[in-house]
């Protein structure tokens, strides 16, 4: 018998030992972060960088199959009891000695993950993993010539770059509304007296807003330069079209954080994604009654939210709930309770 | 179904007021769930699983007798946390809200031989919903036994307190096949349709994991310790199931809740529906342990108002249900475990027999009114 038809012999009779659970949810118990376990990382430290922003030490489990600069990882957080998942991009070079990874937050208002983080979370805390993924990298072969175009938190990825790669010409054009909102500035100063590093601070409270225009001045050879951008979208749409008329578009790499703009209203438009329907539902009728009459079969249980038979992912949009009036958004997991829920704008239900 | 309705001094407006007081007590919880109750449940999974794996340690030496007694008690508990205050309360979806997959009413499968998706059918949609509602509640006797004295008597229910017996012996099993509707459709005709095969099908798998595991795997793994292991196996389920039991019956059965007609819940309002769980449930008295040893379900009242809510939060809003029972002068039953046990059993054993219509009593509050 081979070796893997062994172990997985030897598997299933842990399992029988172990019925109905899994082996992993014992040896979860002592070995969180364990080869083989569902990919978790542990808090080590969290480092203040700005009045509202500060980098996250991370030491990955086992299964963490590393990044390259310029990507960024799902995390799932528990905050307040409740698991939510946020992307971050990764600010630590790809080769950290040690093993352990960075993210560096930028508490938004009322971002609930982002501020738990940066004024909360405590080193020993287990969080929730992803692989690292993303585009916005740096090709095999280094550019020669750089320009690194950021605002506010866009200069996290960015950052990973400048940490992993020792560029031969790299300029940088940062926004932040003040001197002290620059997130990593010692740092970026001591690159740019070490000469690895030629930097323009736009401080938005008292030059406004980047105007695109402005690069001409700025970067002169903006057009003859590998382009990586990241920042709000206004910066990003403008910068697009900038390079585009210029006819250098190859030259731009850009990077949107998902906006999660979701307006909460009174009823909208659900689709029903499996089934492919869709139909407009005001805000008051279930969103079970909806997907029924409109012929979709819909699982359901006692109709008045106590057994919990009707749930059901929602993967786009946000939903009210008739009884609380609370509203969920749809985040990658979280199922609604269809009898009791009405649409709030736009909603996607799996169905 | 008693001669007197204990609810008929309360007029239709009072009934939604309190509903609406209920109402209010659900959303100050929900509003106010977070870390602590998150913290709580993963403290008590934590637990659970660590007591059963030192009690199913010790058992590899149960030829010493200490070991059999300290890991047979030991397994005797964890099954019944297992059981009641994480699995029937993870799969009333109470801990959905933390959006751990993990622990989530959709995941979760439980140290019993009734598949978790099965029992959240029969019991969170039939029995939440309909509660007391003779034929259409099957918890209210289990199909084997008459349980109000309106109900029509048979000779079969004269063995009633045997069948009840032997149902609390094997209750895991009793549960199994009650979620089957195994009675129903043992009928020639319907023992052939599909979904009872799959249905019973699952049954099958889920209790043949169960047994292997119990009664073949781990006494082997013991090795000279096999009987010894199989026994303390066998008594933990039984441990598991008497206890179980006991609690169960203690939730509806008692001396003082109602039962209720099939067509008195036609156009049910959500105030009316709430009072029916208050007068369809009673309570068990105790201390803290004991409140965690049933899964809360001492908390039996508060539970069926709020089958969803965490609990570990049963015990606060229980002063608040109870001023409200206070308020609208209804009869809050509950006591001690032995008292409540005793009342269950000897209705079980009262209603074995026939009896005459139930006479009409003149409730105490219309002889108060007489007296004064």
């Amino acid at each position: 018998m081979t070796s893997t038809a062994l172990r997985s012999r030897a598997w299933k009779l842990l399992e029988m030992v172990t019925t109905p659970l899994l082996p992993s949810d014992y040896l979860d118990l002592v070995s969180p972060l364990r080869a083989g376990a569902d990919l978790r990382g542990r808090i080590e430290a969290v480092h203040p960088e700005t009045g509202d922003a500060a980098t996250i030490v991370i030491r990955p489990g086992r299964g963490w199959r590393g990044h390259t600069a310029g990507q960024y990882v799902r995390i799932g957080v528990d905050v307040d009891g409740v698991r939510l998942w946020r992307a971050y991009s990764l600010t630590s070079p790809a080769k950290r000695r040690d093993g352990r990874v960075t993210i560096t937050v930028k508490a938004i208002p009322d971002g609930k993950v982002s501020n738990h983080l940066v004024r909360s979370a405590k080193p020993g805390t287990l969080i929730q993993l992803d692989q690292a993924t993303g585009d916005f990298v740096l090709p095999q072969a280094k550019p020669a010539k750089v320009l690194f175009l950021t605002a506010g938190s866009g200069i996290t990825p960015v950052m990973g770059m400048l940490r992993d790669t020792e560029f031969d010409d790299v300029v940088m054009v940062h926004c932040a509304p003040q001197p002290q909102d620059v997130i990593f500035r010692d740092e970026l100063h001591a690159l740019v007296a070490d000469k690895k590093l030629q930097l323009t601070e736009v401080h938005t409270d008292t030059d406004g807003m980047l105007d695109i225009a402005r690069l001409d001045e700025l970067v002169p050879d903006w057009a003859e330069r590998e382009t990586w951008a990241c920042g709000p979208a206004g910066l990003l749409d403008a910068a697009e079209e900038h390079w585009s008329e210029h006819g250098v578009q190859e030259r731009l790499h850009t990077e949107r954080f998902r906006p999660t703009i979701v307006v909460a209203g009174d009823g909208g438009e659900v689709t029903f994604s499996a089934t492919g329907k869709s139909v407009d539902a005001d805000g008051a009728t279930p969103l079970l009654d909806v997907g029924e009459e409109a012929g979709v079969l819909m699982p359901s249980g006692c109709r008045m939210g106590i057994c919990f038979g009707c749930i059901t992912p929602l993967k786009a949009g946000a939903v009210r709930d008739l009884r609380t009036g609370e509203i969920t958004e749809a985040e990658p997991g979280v199922l609604i309770q269809t009898c009791v829920s009405a649409a709030a704008g736009p909603c996607d239900i799996e169905r | 179904m008693t001669a007197i309705d204990p609810t008929a001094h309360l007029t239709a407006e009072q009934i939604e007021e309190l509903g609406r007081e209920l109402d209010a007590i659900r959303d100050e919880v929900i509003a106010s769930r977070g870390e602590k109750d998150a913290a709580y449940i993963r403290k008590v999974i934590s637990a659970q699983r660590k007591l059963e794996l030192v009690s199913r340690g010790v058992l590899l030496f149960s030829f010493f007798p200490p070991a059999w007694i300290i890991g047979t008690a030991g397994l005797s508990v964890a099954k019944i946390m297992d059981n009641m205050e994480i699995g029937h309360n993870i799969l009333h979806g109470q801990w959905d809200w933390m959006r751990d997959p993990k622990i989530h009413s959709t995941t979760w499968e439980w140290d019993h031989v009734s598949p978790a998706d099965q029992w959240k059918h029969s019991h969170n949609e039939l029995h939440h919903t309909y509660t007391n509602v003779i034929g259409k509640d099957n918890d209210l006797g289990y199909g084997i036994m008459r349980v109000d004295e309106d109900q029509k008597w048979q000779p079969f229910h004269l063995g009633q307190p045997l069948w009840n017996f032997i149902n609390a012996c094997f209750f895991e099993y009793g549960i199994a096949a009650y979620d089957l509707e195994l009675g129903k459709n043992l009928d020639k005709r319907r023992r052939k349709n599909p979904e009872f095969r799959a249905r019973a099908k699952a049954v099958g798998r889920k209790i043949r994991k169960q047994v292997l595991k119990d009664y073949v795997v781990h006494p082997l793994l013991s090795g000279p310790s096999f009987l010894p292991t199989l026994a303390a196996t066998f008594t933990a389920n039984l441990v598991r199931n008497l206890w179980s039991h006991s609690v169960i019956m203690c939730g509806h059965f008692p001396e003082g809740v109602q039962v209720f007609e099939r067509r008195s819940i036609n156009g049910e309002t959500r105030g009316q529906w709430y009072l029916r769980q208050m007068m369809g449930s009673a309570n068990i008295s105790g201390s803290k342990a004991m409140h965690f040893m049933t899964g809360n379900l001492s908390h039996q009242i508060e539970h069926h108002l709020f089958p969803d809510l965490p609990s570990n939060r049963y015990a606060e809003v229980a002063v608040k249900v109870r001023a409200l029972f206070e308020k609208y002068e209804l009869e809050y039953v509950t006591g001690p475990l032995p008292k409540q046990v005793y009342s269950a059993w000897r209705k079980v054993v009262r209603l074995s027999l026939p009896n005459k219509k139930p006479k009409v009593k003149t409730p105490d509050r219309e002889r108060e009114l007489l007296a004064a």
